[in-house]
């Protein structure tokens, strides 16, 4: 029976999410954009929010709960409005937690999971895109070919999160049967961090380029089945990461427009302005619709693939589109620094090119 | 709990007029489209006959239905969902269809119990019949506070004059059945939106004349009628709601005006069913071509007309979830002025700019008349302009974010 109100639990999961973003993150979104790093403390408090652990199960030392994209997505807008970088940063470990809960055999649970569920924050990523326009994430340019009972990696990834301090680094490479992904670490041998990026956005987040030279993993490394539910559930938490940013941008041009006045009217009673907040609001609340359908099928256990891609499309042309209309309402003002609305902008611009950075 | 699935008893009405859209709408669609002006008299009887007192019939009834009572709890998104398959069959017929419309939806939003029985209850028995609303004039549309129509007492009736126009099903109420029209009309002009009521005006009341049926892009099927008052006395107790007057508050206007909360997800929900139509074809031709959508692609390797029609199908669904979530609200008893305007809005300009790519993708063929391409683009516009143009619809969403009146921001 269709349905737009969130349960009990979820509303509990938004709720303490969206005050988290609004009294931890955002108030340090700008320092961090600026220094290029996070502080310590505050990822720290994050973990303890448990939104990695708690999809793991008890005997490894997790909570248990039951892995909703439709929960995760309340949750991810939320950390996306309080700042996207902080946001994958504190997600960063489930890219290596959630395909090892889904596809990954006991024993690779065992070794890998409990990492995850102690009091300290521990780094985990996923090495998937690669710097490369063509780069296609269904037949990735790296390669991993099975030689003497291990599999040999080579190939280079960008856009790896916590690349040089994650314990374990999920690698996605194409193999003899397709797309697979691998289990290495910073330390693998012929797995080189190159370099820490400099990119438009995400400056808070500490991404890297990796280098892989006949990067040596054995057979127990590989991942076995279909990565394309996880692919799936990155589109929907990107997607709902897009409508944070943007409702982010939004809320501010809004209550900007209403303080800033003109021909002795606050510049919102202007029809140029009125209208085009509203054509923001419209469009915000329709990409999380989409992304609210897309995790409901994931979780229903449905190939989303098509409405995952429609809501991440959707999501990312309309994350532009409303940062963009958002400093335009402040013109000038929006411009300068002083003002978060250039960093929604910039970070808005990434959606169209990120895969696979975060997990909803 | 979120969830999307749509209840087993939805499925079933929407397979039942999803068939009945197939077997019945598609192929006369074109016949009417070209007949401007005559009537699908048979499919009219049948449709009265399968939908009289139904859901069908319920779409534009809004708030209130012409029923008393025992409405389904999930009434709105029924209608939204069976106003989908409708109009997915064809928009003009499903405008065309014999119902309470938009006159009931006032009647039931506004009326009192002795005026919902008084003028409802005929849709349930013996021939076809429609009711309409007449809101616009010559010099009015949006902004109906400046509505000249007047509506004067003398005695125990009123006397109205003026001229309406674009009244849908205007012609078929009032002078191809036994039906009425809802005229709004001013009592006071002095006193502004206070002063603006709503009469209902039977089918041959004398002063009452239709002198024009439009001739339109397209939902040819269903009538638009232009209406002249003059001097034409009615009941006293024909205006809706109480028949004491007060021109010192709005409670009346703001009483009809409610009724759009109702039917502007019901045009929503019509727009995205000629969308809908719009889109399947295309998918249809394409497969046929051998083009097969790769959905999961990068940008660098999708060509244009994959990434067009992924840009369709987004647009389609986002306008459908705003559609359904604005019903879903009505159902749950809550306020969706806001998100009834988002829906229509939104479902306004998608379909419109959806119709017009599927004529584009389509090349010649869309632009032929041999399919029904074109004659969806032509339905589809109508829908970014009745029950409140798109910019009005965003002037209502800007209001609601910004919190302003509609004097702070017009």
């Amino acid at each position: 029976m269709v349905s737009f109100q969130p349960s009990e639990e979820q509303q509990l999961v938004r709720d303490t999410v969206a005050s988290f973003a609004r009294e931890q993150i955002r108030p340090l979104a700008r320092q961090a954009d600026e220094t290029g790093s996070i502080p310590q403390g505050l990822i720290q408090q994050a973990w303890e929010l448990g939104l990695v652990q708690s999809a793991i199960p008890e005997e490894f030392g997790g909570a248990g709960d039951a892995r909703s994209a439709t929960t995760s997505v309340l949750a991810l807008e939320e950390l996306g409005w309080g700042d996207l970088s902080i946001a994958l940063h504190i997600l960063a470990p489930r890219l290596v937690t959630y395909p090892v809960m889904q596809l990954g055999s006991p024993a690779q649970q065992r070794e890998i999971l409990p990492a995850y569920t102690g009091a300290q924050f521990t780094a985990g990523t996923a090495a998937v895109m690669e710097p490369d326009f063509r780069f296609d994430v269904r037949q990735p340019g790296t390669t991993a070919v099975r030689q003497n009972g291990d599999y040999v990696l080579n190939g280079t990834k960008c856009y790896v999160p916590l690349g040089a301090e994650a314990r374990h680094v999920l690698v996605y490479a194409l193999g003899e049967d397709g797309l697979s992904a691998f289990i290495a670490s910073p330390d693998t041998p012929g797995l080189r961090i190159v370099e820490r990026e400099k990119n438009m956005g995400l400056k808070a987040l500490a991404t890297y380029e990796l280098a892989f030279d006949q990067c040596r993993v054995p057979a127990a490394a590989r991942l076995a089945g279909d990565l394309t539910p996880l692919l799936n559930r990155s589109r929907v938490g990107l997607a709902a990461m897009a409508v944070g940013v943007a409702r982010a941008a939004f809320e501010y041009a809004r209550d900007y427009a209403k303080e800033r006045r003109a021909f002795g009217v606050a510049i919102a009673q202007k029809q140029a302005i009125a209208f085009m907040l509203a054509e923001m609001a419209t469009e915000i609340d329709a990409t999380r619709l989409l992304t609210w359908e897309a995790a409901w099928r994931i979780d229903r256990g449905e190939d989303a693939t098509r409405e995952a891609c429609l809501a991440k499309n959707y999501a990312a042309s309309m994350v532009l589109k409303v940062t963009d209309n958002a400093l335009q309402v402040l013109g000038g003002h929006g411009y300068i620094r002083d003002h978060l609305v250039e960093l929604w902008l910039r970070n808005g611009r990434g959606f169209a090119v990120f895969e696979g950075l975060a997990m909803a | 709990m979120i969830d999307f699935e749509l209840s087993p008893e939805i499925q079933n009405m929407r397979q039942m007029v999803h068939m009945l859209a197939e077997s019945t709408m598609r192929p006369i669609a074109r016949e009417y489209d070209e007949r401007e002006h005559e009537d699908p008299t048979e499919w009219h009887e049948m449709m009265w006959n399968v939908s009289r007192g139904s859901a069908v019939s319920v779409g534009r009834e809004g708030k209130g239905g012409g029923q008393e009572g025992g409405r389904a709890a999930e009434a709105h998104l029924l209608s939204a969902v069976t106003i989908e398959e409708l109009s997915w069959g064809d928009a003009g017929l499903y405008l065309s269809i014999p119902n309470p419309g938009l006159g009931g939806a006032a009647v039931a939003a506004a009326g009192t119990p002795e005026q919902r029985a008084r003028f409802l209850a005929r849709f349930r028995e013996g021939a076809p019949k429609w009711a309409a609303m007449a809101i616009t004039e010559a010099g009015c549309g949006s902004d109906t506070a400046a509505i000249t129509t007047t509506a004067v007492r003398d005695g125990d009736h009123w006397v109205l004059n003026g001229e309406k126009i674009f009244c849908t099903s205007g012609q078929r109420a009032l002078e191809k059945s036994e039906g009425f029209v809802v005229v709004w009309a001013t009592v006071d002009k002095s006193a502004g939106r206070a002063g603006i009521k709503a009469f209902v005006v039977e089918h041959g009341t004398p002063g009452m004349k239709v002198t024009k049926v439009e001739d339109k892009l397209g939902i040819r099927a269903s009538d638009t009628a232009t209406i002249v008052l003059d001097n034409c006395r009615i009941p006293l107790d024909n205006i809706l709601g109480s028949p004491e007057v007060k021109t010192e508050t709005t409670e009346g206007f703001k009483g009809v005006m409610a009724t759009f909360d109702a039917t502007r997800p019901a045009v929503a929900a019509s727009a995205i069913g000629i969308g809908r139509a719009a889109v399947e074809f295309v998918r249809e031709a394409f497969a046929k071509a051998g083009i097969t959508i790769h959905y999961d692609a990068p940008v660098s390797k999708l060509s244009a007309v994959e990434r067009d029609f992924m840009d369709m199908e987004a647009n389609l669904q986002a306008a459908r979830l705003l559609t359904w979530r604005a019903s879903w609200m009505m159902d749950q008893g809550m306020r969706n002025s806001l998100e009834a305007s988002m829906a229509k809005a939104k479902a306004g300009s998608a379909v419109t700019q959806v119709t017009q790519k599927a004529v584009e993708l389509l090349g010649p063929l869309g632009y032929s008349r041999k399919l029904l391409l074109e004659k969806w683009m032509r339905d589809a516009k109508i829908n970014d302009i009745f029950e409140g143009t798109g910019q009005i619809n965003l002037l209502i969403i800007a209001r609601r974010i910004l919190g302003y009146s509609s004097k702070e921001l017009n």
